[in-house]
Order: structure tokens, then C-alpha cells, then sequence
């Protein structure tokens, strides 16, 4: 009972989460100064047109009038039209979503791989040189910029040795059959490993601290020591039961780098030239494309919001100590 | 009586906190990786207030040859030690003066974001009720809102300037802090010495201010050394996106001219590792300063 009137409040307050947003985000790109049309509008458009485009973009009314047609509009999935494609906003931003997950799957699932078998030995080899190395190599690579890390890996490998392409998610004049096609070909895996590299080597320390410090502290539990008490192996001890509860919060905090990194993905897309929301967003904001930007922030804090929620339900579903606190 | 009992009380308590920032400062200097971050640190404030002193040259002055041509794309070498730019720019001096400016934000954003979680984590902490429910909804919308996304559509309003990174730091990071500063504030408002200071008369500002507050202190410096760094870092970012102050020398503009400049395909490491590595520099200071007030805040960690 009590973890599901728990689950309706986490999702009341996403959903209040987002509208807020969405408001600080009108009210951010109605009230800043100068008309949004400005960018839009060049010396050649004549009176008439500039006042059609004004009652299209309803910039005629008030702005509480404004402000309900833009949440209906939201609430239907209607962005708007962006400035410079003069294609809907939505149908944009989902073609550089689909390239964006790919990325942020992509580079957390080897982070995430990589940093909890590391996280383990660490401190399985506790005080050893394996440790005393290996920790200030993770907390240089977590200092890092992320785009800097992408500068370096895409100077030696893309430009230097000529591994891989230096930009972009797929070479020029190819065409694909379907969404699908594109996103699984060897073509577009082979653009994808540099920039998922660099993003990995950023992302691979927090898991890798989380697991290292977990199992630590799982190790000296009350059932670690039962289950020792029992006569269970080692290895027994740290698999079945060590790893597994200390795996925990690395769960959540994968839920977690999904949504964090989908907007932390900006520089390094960027770098790699990847046409994907964050990239798109920068240019949007550049090129004062206001409907686009706006579309891309809303997407990029949409996943972040949903992905909150979920880390923060995954966190009561896998933890025994909260899911069970309900039956008391 | 009361107010002999309350500024034996105050003095008591303030002996206290000074007792305990000493004993923080005798572990951080035990604690080799604590020393090594306080000495990085030192390192850089001291490039940064002197780097009138340090740089060889103007770093936005265009060098020109002995030949009246540009001195562009100079290795390092002899009177440049890391060489120029295309434009003919000392990197050296560009990487000096970058101290400046990444110091400048990194410290006034960590101090904003400190000064505004831990008094709103005192607040929430301490009052309780609806105070403390409307300000954690409002910490539950400033962590819904994607960070850097939100500082470049901040900047695309605003001047450009640094300040920016420091404005979108301080609006949307406090909740971080806010929430461990008020977790703490909820259980020590029940010790017995707050209770003291209650039964002697203090007012509630009082309570709060001169008794409270001087014990989460040190909690809100550990989220102030993380913070410097993260700000050095998004400092960075923004400049390297475009959105930087176009008149300021930073690590992050560097990177950003080095990258638009091709010096990526073209090989010119000595532009675009040294200002990564400063960066890197500061923020590992960051964790490790950090890292040793957490040994002294939780000594359970120690082992």
C-alpha cells in the first residue's frame, strides 16, 4: 500500500517538475528582450507579412493568452516550427534524439561495464599499489573536461594515426533505408566509437568509486559475516552476496547518467561534430532558432525528469530494506 | 544572569568551532592527498594575482617576426615556451592569465552556491514544516533542470560574460548542498546544547546563526572545494561552445580557438594539452581538499 500512494507522489511531483519548467522556459524566451522574431524576420519582409507572422506565432495576444496556447500546444506534442529547418520542431529534435541515445547508451554501458569489475578489484586489492595507482588515474579522468578528453582521443586517433572518421555520425552520401538501418550499420558504429570512447573515459569514475566504496561497506555487514560464519567461499561471498547489494546504487546511478548525460552530452557532441539534441541545441541557441532551442531544452529536460523517476523507483523496487519497510 | 550564562554560551561555542577548524586543518595536513589539493591551490592563486608579473607577453597582442611577419604557429621554443597561436598570440601568456579568470569564477560561483545552500539548508533545516516542504519542491525543479543546457540558454540572453557560469551555478546547483546542510541541521537541532541556548532565552536567529550554524560549517566547505571546481569546468565548457566572453583570455576560449583553428588535425599539442591539464589540475585539488574534510566530518571512512 505504502509503496504505491509512495510511487503516485514521486510521479505527481515529476509531473510538477516539468510544468514548472516548461513555465520558466516561457517565461524565459517571452520576457527576454526584443521580439523572438527578430532572428526570423529579415529588412526584405514587408509590413503585412511581419504582422501575419506575428498573429501566427499568436504574439498579438496577451501573455497569459501566450502562455495557455504554448502548454495546449505542449500538451499535444505541437513545438512549433523551427526558424531555420521550417520543418516541426518535434519531428527535428527526434532525429537527433535517435542519434543522441545511441551515444549516451553506447559510452555508459562500456563506463558502466568497465567501472564496476574495476570498482571491485579496487577494493578487493585494497592498500595494495593496484589501489594506490589506480584511484588518482580515475580522479584525473572525473577532472577532466569532457571535451578535452574528446580533443586528445580525436587528435590521436581520427587525426594522427587515422583510425577513424573525425566527425559526424555517418559518412557523407550515404542513404539508408530506414531510421534502423542507419542507427545499426557499420558505418555508423564505426563514427560512434570515438566520441563513446571519449564520453566513457569521462563516465567510467562514478561508477567505479560508487562500486569500490560500496563493497567495502557491504563486506563488513552483518550478513557478510553470517554468510562467512556459514563456511561460504570467498568468491561465494563477494558474488552472491557483496556484489549484489553493492551493485545497488550503481543501478540508480546508471538511471541517473542517462538522464545527466543526455544534456551533458553538449561538448562532446560538439566535438565529434555529432548531429545530435545537445549539438542541435547549441546551434539553435546560436543561430537564435528559438522554437528549435526550446524544443531541444524541453526534450533534454524531459529524459532528465523521467529518469529521476525511475532511478528513484528502481532505488525502492532493488533495495529490500525500503521495499520491504511498507509491509511493517 | 541570562546574559552572562548566553556569552559564556556564545564564547564556549565559538571556541569550539575554532577548536574544530584547527583540528580540520591539523588532519588535512596529515592527510597527503589534502595537502597535495591546498598546494595546487596555492600554486594557481599565486599565478593568477601575479600573472602581470609572469607572463612574457600581452596575450592578445599579435607577435610579429623579426621580418614584419606574423609570428604564427611558433613551436615552443626559446622566447615562447609554448610556442604562439595562428594568430600569433604567446600561449604561454594566454595559459597565465587563464589562471586568473578560471580562478575568478571558480571561486565567486563556489561561493554563491555555498552562501545559498547552506542558508537555505539552515532554514529548511530548522524551521521545518512549510517552509521546509516549499523550499525542497524547489530544490526538487533546480535539480530538474538540465544544468549546462540551461547556462547557454541563459547566455544566449544575458551579455556574454563570465559571470553567466557563476548566475546559472548559483540558480540552479544550491540544492545539492542545501539538502546535506539541512539533514544535518534536522538532527542538531534536537542536541542538548541547542536546547540549552532555547532554555536560556536566545532568540530564534540566535539559535540558528550562533549555535547551528558553526557546526555545518565545515560540510558546506567540502561542497565549496567540489564546487570551484565544477564551476572551472563549466566555465570551460561554455567558453569552448562559443558562448564565452569574446575579450577575456580563458582555458576554455583557448580550447576553443585551438579547436576552430585546426590545430587538432594539424597536431599542435603544446595549444591545446596545457590549458586541458590546468584545468584538470584545479578540479583534482577540488576532490582532494574535499576528500580530506570528509575524514575529518566522517572518521568512519577512516580506516
Amino acid at each position: 500500500m505504502q509503496g504505491s500512494s509512495r510511487l503516485v507522489g514521486r510521479l505527481v511531483l515529476t509531473l510538477f517538475v516539468l510544468w514548472t519548467v516548461a513555465t520558466i522556459l516561457f517565461l524565459i524566451f517571452r520576457l527576454a528582450p526584443g521580439s523572438p522574431l527578430a532572428a526570423f524576420v529579415t529588412p526584405t519582409f514587408t509590413a503585412e507579412q511581419q504582422e501575419s507572422l506575428t498573429r501566427q506565432f499568436g504574439l498579438d495576444r496577451s501573455l497569459f493568452q501566450q502562455y495557455l496556447l504554448y502548454m495546449s500546444n505542449l500538451l499535444q506534442g505541437n513545438l512549433g516550427e523551427s526558424f531555420f529547418y521550417k520543418r516541426p520542431v518535434a519531428e527535428v529534435v527526434m532525429t537527433a534524439f535517435g542519434n543522441t541515445i545511441a551515444l549516451t547508451l553506447g559510452s555508459l554501458l562500456v563506463a558502466y561495464a568497465f567501472g564496476v569489475v574495476m570498482g571491485a578489484v579496487f577494493a578487493w586489492k585494497r592498500g595494495t599499489w593496484i589501489e594506490g595507482a589506480g584511484i588518482p588515474v580515475v580522479l584525473v579522468t572525473r577532472a577532466a573536461p569532457e571535451f578535452w578528453l574528446g580533443m586528445v582521443v580525436l587528435a590521436i586517433f581520427a587525426f594522427s594515426l587515422g583510425w577513424f572518421p573525425g566527425g559526424g555520425a555517418n559518412s557523407a552520401g550515404l542513404t539508408f533505408s530506414s531510421e534502423w538501418a542507419r542507427i545499426f550499420s557499420l558505418d555508423f558504429l564505426r563514427h560512434l566509437i570515438l566520441p563513446a570512447f571519449a564520453l566513457a573515459l569521462y563516465l567510467q569514475g562514478l561508477p567505479l568509486l560508487l562500486m569500490r566504496t560500496n563493497m567495502l561497506e557491504v563486506m563488513q555487514e552483518d550478513f557478510v559475516t553470517m554468510a562467512r560464519m556459514k563456511g561460504l567461499s570467498n568468491w561465494a561471498i563477494v558474488m552472491r552476496h557483496a556484489a549484489r547489494n553493492a551493485l545497488l546504487p550503481v543501478a540508480t546511478a546508471f538511471a541517473l547518467g542517462i538522464g545527466q548525460s543526455v544534456g551533458g552530452n553538449v561538448v562532446v557532441e560538439t566535438v565529434f561534430s555529432w548531429p545530435g539534441l545537445g549539438r542541435m541545441l547549441v546551434e539553435a541557441v546560436a543561430s537564435s532558432d528559438y522554437p528549435l532551442a526550446q524544443g531541444a531544452f524541453l526534450l533534454i529536460t524531459t529524459v532528465l525528469v523521467t529518469m529521476n523517476f525511475v532511478a528513484d523507483m528502481l532505488y525502492s523496487l532493488l533495495d529490500p530494506r525500503i521495499a520491504h519497510a511498507g509491509h511493517r | 544572569m541570562r546574559a552572562i550564562a548566553e556569552t559564556r554560551a556564545v564564547r564556549g561555542t565559538r571556541r569550539s568551532f575554532l577548536v574544530g577548524l584547527g583540528r580540520a586543518f591539523d588532519l588535512v595536513r596529515r592527510d597527503p592527498f589534502a595537502t597535495a589539493g591546498i598546494l595546487i591551490y596555492a600554486v594557481f592563486l599565486f599565478v593568477a594575482i601575479f600573472a602581470d608579473q609572469l607572463a612574457t607577453h600581452d596575450p592578445h597582442q599579435i607577435l610579429y617576426r623579426a621580418n614584419r611577419r606574423v609570428a604564427s604557429n611558433l613551436p615552443p621554443f626559446g622566447d615562447h615556451i609554448l610556442g604562439t597561436t595562428n594568430l600569433g598570440r604567446d600561449i604561454y601568456s594566454q595559459l597565465i592569465y587563464g589562471a586568473r579568470s578560471a580562478l575568478l569564477v571558480g571561486i565567486s560561483a563556489a561561493f554563491a552556491v555555498v552562501l545559498i545552500g547552506t542558508l537555505v539548508g539552515l532554514v529548511a533545516g530548522f524551521f521545518r514544516g512549510w517552509v521546509d516542504m516549499v523550499i525542497m519542491r524547489v530544490a526538487d525543479v533546480a535539480l530538474g533542470i538540465p544544468f549546462l543546457p540551461f547556462v547557454i540558454v541563459l547566455s544566449s540572453f544575458l551579455e556574454p560574460s563570465m559571470w553567466n557560469v557563476v548566475i546559472g551555478m548559483a540558480l540552479v546547483v544550491w540544492p545539492s548542498t542545501s539538502r546535506v546542510i539541512r539533514s544535518q541541521v534536522l538532527s542538531l537541532r534536537e542536541r542538548t546544547f541547542v536546547e540549552a541556548a532555547r532554555v536560556t532565552g536566545c532568540s530564534q536567529a540566535r539559535i540558528l546563526f550562533v549555535h547551528i550554524a558553526p557546526n555545518v560549517l565545515p560540510l558546506s566547505f567540502v561542497y565549496g572545494s567540489i564546487a570551484i571546481g565544477w564551476a572551472i569546468l563549466t566555465e570551460a565548457s561554455v567558453s569552448f561552445l562559443g558562448f564565452g566572453p569574446g575579450n577575456t583570455v580563458s582555458w576554455g576560449s583557448m580550447l576553443q580557438n585551438a579547436y576552430v583553428s585546426q590545430a587538432l588535425s594539424r597536431g599542435w599539442y603544446h595549444w591545446f594539452v596545457p590549458p586541458g591539464i590546468c584545468i584538470i589540475l584545479v578540479v583534482v585539488a577540488g576532490f582532494f581538499v574535499s576528500r580530506g574534510f570528509e575524514e575529518v566530518l566522517f572518521p568512519k571512512l577512516r580506516d
